[in-house]
């Protein structure tokens, strides 16, 4: 990876896979929130699956959680990853041949899971729906991933590991765990195989595995996006960087155990559904204190968040972060989660946490990463990230605020019993009532896919007038700590 | 629910290596002057944009 300059041989950043995700990501963002809006359309009008088999709302869901979670997210945060370990170790990648291998084994997984979902071929399990053959393959492409990012790691020139490697890595790292443990099946043929686990074992590994997946794959892994480009795109230092230590600690420290809040009043044991709400509660802490380390690295110059769209992006994207990590623990403690369970209200949960957090973040990153990934300073259009950025959050807030709504009558509806026991209303009354609120929906996810198109635009416009140029590896300053 | 007698010790194993992790980071200076490393980011240096293009031969680390 040496490029030739006046002065002979220099070593250069391995840039190509940071390139190939980054732009994979956009495109993986579109077409996930795209089939996002179709599915929000068929649940407002259900005829629209046309009666194919292919097109109906059961096959369609899972491919749009793998496409935003695995394909968008998951690109975006190869992506940035391996920007951000090289730079901040300053070195190369380590086997960048093999991180080009992530690359497209990565893209074959999300081919296959586009191929597989619709016809029909799945394990059933939320967010791990994928055939064995295909988890396999993920197995293979992670560890690849892993190999990669702590060989970069090893061979750094800064003896200090940069936090966002710290969040990185637990990231590559458990992901890997959780991945290999709830995979564990029995194949019966290529298409089809059955859990190794049983009734409610099953379930308690499912959503040991599911709770983590937020925690890991879309949480720290996103936090390590924070604290890189929040400071770069700010130019300040993070607020307290002993902070953002004991963030990480402490975060990685209580997600583990946080899973059963996904059982409620189900057979899991009633003491381990109170040690998972217990755990969830005390993760408000670790959550909150990085959401502040973060909104405060722009303390003393505030006035960059009204003319840095970007900014903007990195900074409602915290607010959104700590927005979901307090109703979630509030929506772990049992009494509120007899409302909330089975009812919209998680759907709009998930996606203040999905669109606000992940999403923003991604975008804001990516908006700061692009541009100089192919020797430019800015983006295209700077206007465009401005009007992405306020479509996008209009956008979200009437998907969440229908959402809630909507949860919140559903919970109170089927709660609802007259003097003798009966039911007061039917479940089909339930679902008439949502029905504006499924069109509320539809509207708000509409606009954060005009937004993310408007995003492609520019990001096009932008590699159509760089040029992926090498970048150089810095001199190592003499002095270290 | 015979699922708890493996995720527990299993998650406990998993909360001891993170002990054993952040011993070591700790032992290791990691976390000597936390300050200062959060300002290196932002440095010239490591800022490629003004890095200088020519690498000195007594600087070159390949």
């Amino acid at each position: 990876m040496a490029v030739t300059s006046a002065s002979g041989y220099e070593p250069a950043y391995s840039d190509d896979p940071v390139r190939w995700f980054a732009l994979a990501a956009v495109l993986w963002g579109v077409v996930g929130m795209l089939v996002g809006v179709i599915i929000a359309a068929q649940l407002a009008w259900p005829e629209l699956n046309f009666g194919i088999p292919w097109l109906s709302y059961g096959r369609l869901r899972p491919l749009h959680t793998n496409a935003v979670i695995f394909a968008f997210g998951g690109c975006a945060l190869f992506a940035t990853s391996y920007h951000v370990v090289q730079r901040t170790c300053q070195t190369r990648l380590f086997a960048p041949g093999l991180a080009k291998l992530t690359f497209w084994g990565w893209q074959l997984v999300i081919v296959l899971a586009a191929v597989t979902l619709p016809l029909g071929f799945t394990q059933g399990k939320e967010y791990a729906e994928l055939e064995w053959p295909i988890d396999l393959l993920i197995a293979v492409v992670w560890v690849a991933y892993a190999v990669v990012f702590f060989g970069t790691v090893g061979i750094r020139k800064v003896r200090h590991i940069y936090v966002a490697n710290w969040f990185f890595g637990a990231f590559i790292l458990a992901v890997a765990l959780l991945h290999i443990v709830n995979a564990a099946v029995m194949p019966v043929s290529l298409t089809k195989s059955y859990s190794a686990y049983a009734g409610v074992q099953d379930a308690m590994v499912q959503w040991w595995y599911g709770h983590n997946a937020v925690g890991f794959f879309l949480t720290a892994g996103f936090l390590g996006m924070m604290y890189y480009y929040i400071p770069k795109q700010a130019e300040r230092p993070v607020y307290s960087y002993r902070l953002s230590i004991v963030h990480f600690w402490a975060l990685i420290f209580t997600y583990m155990w946080a899973g059963p809040h996904h059982l409620h009043y189900t057979a899991l044991p009633d003491w381990a559904q109170s040690v998972g709400m217990v755990f969830s509660l005390v993760l408000l802490a670790p959550s909150w204190g990085g959401m502040i380390n973060g909104v405060m690295t722009l303390s003393g110059a505030w006035h960059k968040l009204r003319d840095d769209p970007i900014l903007k992006f990195l900074i409602v994207s915290l607010s959104f972060y700590g927005m979901s990590t307090f109703e979630g623990p509030m929506m772990s403690i049992k009494t509120v989660n007899a409302l909330s369970h089975y009812t919209d209200w998680t759907i709009g949960h998930v996606h203040s946490g999905a669109l606000g957090w992940v999403g923003l973040i991604s975008m804001g990153c990516l908006y700061h990463l692009i541009p100089r990934m192919y020797g430019r300073t800015e983006m295209y259009s700077k206007r465009a990230i401005e009007l992405h950025f306020w479509i996008a959050t209009i956008g979200i807030v009437l998907y969440i605020a229908a959402m809630w709504i909507a949860g919140v009558m559903q919970g109170l509806m089927w709660r609802a019993v007259n003097p003798d026991g009966t039911l007061v209303y039917s479940f089909v009354e339930s679902v008439k009532a949502t029905y504006p609120f499924y069109v509320v929906r539809l509207l708000g996810g509409l606009l954060y896919l005009t937004g993310m198109l408007v995003m492609a635009w520019n990001v096009v416009m932008t590699v159509r007038s760089g040029q992926p140029k090498p970048v150089a590896i810095p001199p190592l300053r003499a002095v270290h700590a | 629910m015979d699922i708890l007698f493996l995720l527990i010790p299993f998650s406990a194993l998993l909360v001891l290596a993170i002990l054993a992790l952040f011993a070591w980071a700790l032992r290791g200076g990691q976390f000597d002057d936390l300050e200062r490393e959060g300002e290196r980011i932002l440095e010239p240096a490591l800022d490629a944009r003004q890095a200088s293009a020519a690498v000195a031969p007594e600087q070159s680390i390949h």
